[in-house]
């Protein structure tokens, strides 16, 4: 039974990369008569909106198959899963506009939910965190400094945030003042404080959050999840920002062409240091909405989910060159990627598998992103 | 004269609509010079990336000896014997001579996936011979001069046994000797039975080289013949389409008595000593200067963008802080820089973004940031028109898409809209046509006239004697003349600008 479906999936696959490389195959042979098909497949591959007709087809390919996916159960499961990784996306986009990168997120999103925790946790088995280095000092047997204020977890919120802005600080005054590559230097800054939310736990996880902070990802609105809320609103700002202020055009002009930038008039290191400074923001917020979920704060929160972060934004278009990218993109990206992970597992995938498709997927969509250009160039 | 080589019949070709080549009907010989010229955007460039299996002509058809000639790439094009040289150079300067001229096919030992060093060396050594580089093959090519890489370029070119050359504006980053070797290795190739296409603004150059000559206006071949035909006049009235009398605007009347820039004592150890310089409102002030006299440096530090030692800069009597673009703009300076590409467009955007980018700051709300798009780009368009840019639309077309005198008016539209008191223009008229280099005095004119002060940069002396109130000439980081429009004279100006300065000798 379950081989059957293996193979049934792989199938359908086999079936979405025969449409794509006919796609492919008229971005090259441009000269050949026009097919309406084709031109079809052409003008959806051109559109702003083809990783959104994408997850359209990939979710009617897969009805007949896992009908289950869509079951209230699922679906509540794809969209908690899709909220906290979009607010992050959203974050690594800004970086990704000015032509810069940041590997540390996964980092900010360990130490913040291990120093909110430890702030706000009732009481811990002094046999786990006696040997932490703050043991007696900001942790104790009756928990953290801020364990019994019904506010508790306000201002872990606000603590975790600062920490997070400190650390995109970090980053960004390094890639922009000291035009360090911000590859090396973000790198670096993962390593470094995913070795501090090790560190000061001593790798434990830390569990009896308070109520009030748990409820964040549990909670609603009139109906409507917190989650939810929290990624529409920062979804809005950042589309805002990006596409109506003074920043987002400023933003863009950096990741262009940062010389004629500067000669402009443009305050270029500032914008940059903001951006990733709103990438760490971004990253922290999803920490607070995942270790609300799991009711700990984890010391390895984050672990490897930076590829889902990055692989997001290069299926949604958002270039690793700089310039280009929108919320509305990495939304469709953030959303067919998540399409994606959870139908893999519910085929009972092992992870490699799992693993390696996400990989071809990324990559084919980096080669779309390429073939995507070239035709844009050729219809002009 | 009979010997055709390469034939184009009835090329045409459109972009967004416009027809940028319309049956263009055109024959090369070989062991001959023709000189096309046209303004920018008259499709020169089209051409040649269709000659060059770039683009794809929509119709017509090219021949190579009397052979149907279809490039798909263009690497067909090298392999057929026609060989570039672009105003941009596309060396690698990191690598050698030798290298740079193989880079496209290394000899090999045998069959085996290692470089022939020996044979590559002597190929290289018969080919620089040829063209008269006395180096080393194995000289790195960021040692060399523009001049010299030129002629690399070209030994590149003759190593692939181009029987066709062309050349793009080759002369734009080179002295006037490096000019002069230049000519002298064309003719060399030409009486070698090359056949050469020579494209150039700097119509006396064409008319030294050239046999022949084509002139191109948006996109149809206007007028051909024999260069004796074509006095520089003539040239010039079929490029534009009507008869010009004069190639400079005269300066207006209206320099008034107030500085409305004032540079006291600037000075930067290595790059600039003890720099007085006024402009005043209403004024077009010329600087002149060879290559590596310090012009483009001392502007970049009035302007903000690199750092001085002592002095200072004021504008309308106020200071300036120094080092701080943003400021400087405030202030009411502007800096046209003289390289687009690089310093002055965001070449992927559209065009109105782009002249929008200054004045940005101006067209957000308070406190929200957020852009009032409706007031930016109906004032980006009005400049855009003002400035008489031609693109089918102002708010999608990118800049890349342009011609370089458009592009050119892109960088001069995105100061304008910030209403600078004083403009710092460097090399404006630099690889654009004729026709735009009348409209960017013409601009320039109307901006002194309406009260701006305006500091000329120009290599071309006389640009400056013909739009300029007052030409002041720099030499090693030093201002070491300063000439009234009465005083324009063409040998002073030159010795001014040519002599070694007095402690240099000393020292």
């Amino acid at each position: 039974m379950e081989t059957q479906e293996t193979n049934q999936v792989s199938g359908s696959y086999r079936t979405g990369g025969n449409r794509l490389s006919h796609a492919f195959g008229r971005m090259f042979l441009p000269r050949r008569d026009t097919i309406s098909i084709g031109s079809l497949a052409k003008n959806a591959l051109l559109s702003e909106y083809f990783v959104l007709y994408l997850s359209i087809a990939y979710m009617i390919v897969l009805w007949p198959i896992i009908p289950w996916m869509f079951g209230a159960q699922n679906v509540s499961d794809i969209l908690s899963n899709m909220w906290p990784l979009l607010i992050i996306a959203i974050g690594q986009t800004f970086v990704l506009i000015t032509a810069g990168i940041d590997l540390s997120q996964t980092s900010v999103m360990a130490l913040t939910s291990v120093v909110g925790a430890m702030l706000m946790v009732g009481h811990v088995d002094p046999l786990l965190f006696s040997k932490s280095p703050v043991w007696g000092i900001l942790l104790t047997e009756e928990g953290g400094l801020l364990s019994g204020y019904s506010l508790s977890f306000i201002f872990a919120i606000v603590a975790m945030l600062a920490i997070g802005a400190l650390v995109g600080l970090f980053n960004g005054i390094a890639v922009a003042v000291f035009r360090m590559p911000a590859f090396i230097v973000t790198l670096v800054s993962m390593m470094f404080f995913s070795a501090i939310a090790v560190y000061l736990p001593k790798s434990e996880n830390i569990q009896g959050l308070p109520e009030a902070y748990t409820s964040i990802s549990s909670g609603s609105l009139l109906g409507i999840p917190y989650p939810l809320l929290l990624a529409v609103a920062v979804g809005v700002a950042a589309h805002i920002l990006l596409s109506r202020t003074l920043y987002g055009r400023r933003l863009y002009a950096i990741g262009i062409n940062p010389t004629a930038s500067a000669i402009s008039g443009i305050p270029t290191k500032r914008i940059v240091v903001l951006a990733y400074v709103i990438s760490a923001l971004c990253a922290t917020l999803g920490a607070v909405l995942y270790s609300s979920r799991l009711e700990m704060g984890r010391p390895t929160l984050g672990d490897m989910q930076f590829i889902d972060i990055v692989g997001a934004n290069v299926i949604a278009g958002v270039s690793l060159a700089g310039g280009k990218g929108k919320i509305t993109w990495t939304l469709f990206g953030v959303f067919f990627f998540v399409l994606l992970a959870n139908s893999l597992n519910l085929l009972n995938l092992p992870f490699y598998m799992i693993d390696i498709v996400k990989g071809a997927v990324i990559l084919a969509a980096a080669l779309l992103d390429v073939a995507r250009n070239r035709a844009a160039i050729q219809s002009r | 004269m009979t010997n055709t080589l390469f034939s184009f019949s009835g090329i045409c070709k459109a972009f967004f609509g416009v027809q940028v080549l319309d049956g263009i009907d055109l024959e090369l010989h070989s062991g001959r010079v023709l000189g096309l010229i046209g303004e920018n955007g008259a499709g020169k460039s089209t051409l040649m990336n269709v000659m060059g299996g770039v683009l794809r002509p929509e119709r017509g058809t090219m021949r190579m000896e009397g052979r149907l000639y279809e490039p798909k790439g263009p690497a067909d094009a090298s392999a057929s014997g026609i060989g570039f040289i672009h105003q941009e150079l596309n060396l690698f300067t990191n690598l050698t001579i030798a290298e740079n001229i193989f880079i496209e096919d290394f000899p090999r030992l045998g069959w085996l996936p290692f470089i022939h060093h020996r044979r590559m060396a002597d190929r290289a050594r018969e080919l620089l011979a040829d063209i008269g580089l006395a180096a080393s093959p194995w000289t790195p090519v960021e040692r060399l001069s523009p001049g010299e890489r030129q002629l690399v370029e070209i030994a590149k070119v003759l190593a692939s046994d181009a029987r066709i050359i062309l050349f793009d504006e080759p002369t734009t980053s080179l002295t006037a000797k490096e000019t002069a070797v230049l000519f002298d290795v064309i003719r060399r190739l030409k009486a070698r039975g090359v056949a050469i296409v020579y494209i150039s603004h700097i119509l006396s150059d064409v008319v030294a080289l050239s046999d022949d000559i084509a002139v191109l206006r948006d996109g149809a071949l206007v007028a051909t013949g024999r260069v004796e035909d074509f006095p520089i006049p003539r040239m010039i009235s079929s490029m534009v389409g009507r008869d010009v009398k004069s190639i400079f605007p005269p300066p207006p009347q209206s320099v008034r008595e107030a500085a409305i820039l004032e540079v006291r004592g600037l000075s930067q150890p290595g790059v600039a000593r003890n720099i007085d310089l006024a402009v005043h409102s209403g004024e077009i002030v010329g600087m002149f200067g060879l290559m590596g006299a310090g012009r483009t440096e001392l502007v970049r530090m009035i302007y903000g963008l690199d750092p001085y030692a002592e002095g200072g800069v004021t504008i309308a009597g106020k200071p300036l802080p120094g080092g701080d673009p943003a400021a400087s703009i405030v202030g009411g300076l502007a800096f046209v820089t003289e390289n687009r590409r690089e310093e002055g467009l965001l070449m992927s955007m559209p065009i109105a973004e782009n002249i929008g980018l200054v004045a940005l700051p101006g067209y957000a709300r308070p406190y929200s940031g957020i852009i009032d798009q409706k007031r930016l780009y109906d004032a980006a368009t009005g400049i855009a028109t003002d400035l008489r840019i031609k693109a089918a639309s102002y708010l999608r077309q990118s800049a890349k898409s342009l011609s370089g005198g458009n592009q050119q008016k892109v960088v001069i539209g995105k100061w304008l809209m910030a209403r600078p008191k004083v403009l710092i223009v460097d090399e404006p008229t630099r690889g654009i046509d004729v026709g735009a280099k009348f409209e960017v005095y013409t601009i320039l004119g109307n901006l002194a006239e309406a009260g701006s002060g305006i500091l000329f940069i120009s290599s071309e002396l006389e640009e400056l004697m013909g739009v300029a109130h007052r030409i002041v000439v720099m030499n090693r980081g030093e201002i070491v003349g300063s000439f009234q429009r009465s005083e324009f004279d063409r040998e002073r100006i030159m010795a001014a600008a040519f002599r070694q300065s007095t402690e240099e000798t000393a020292a």
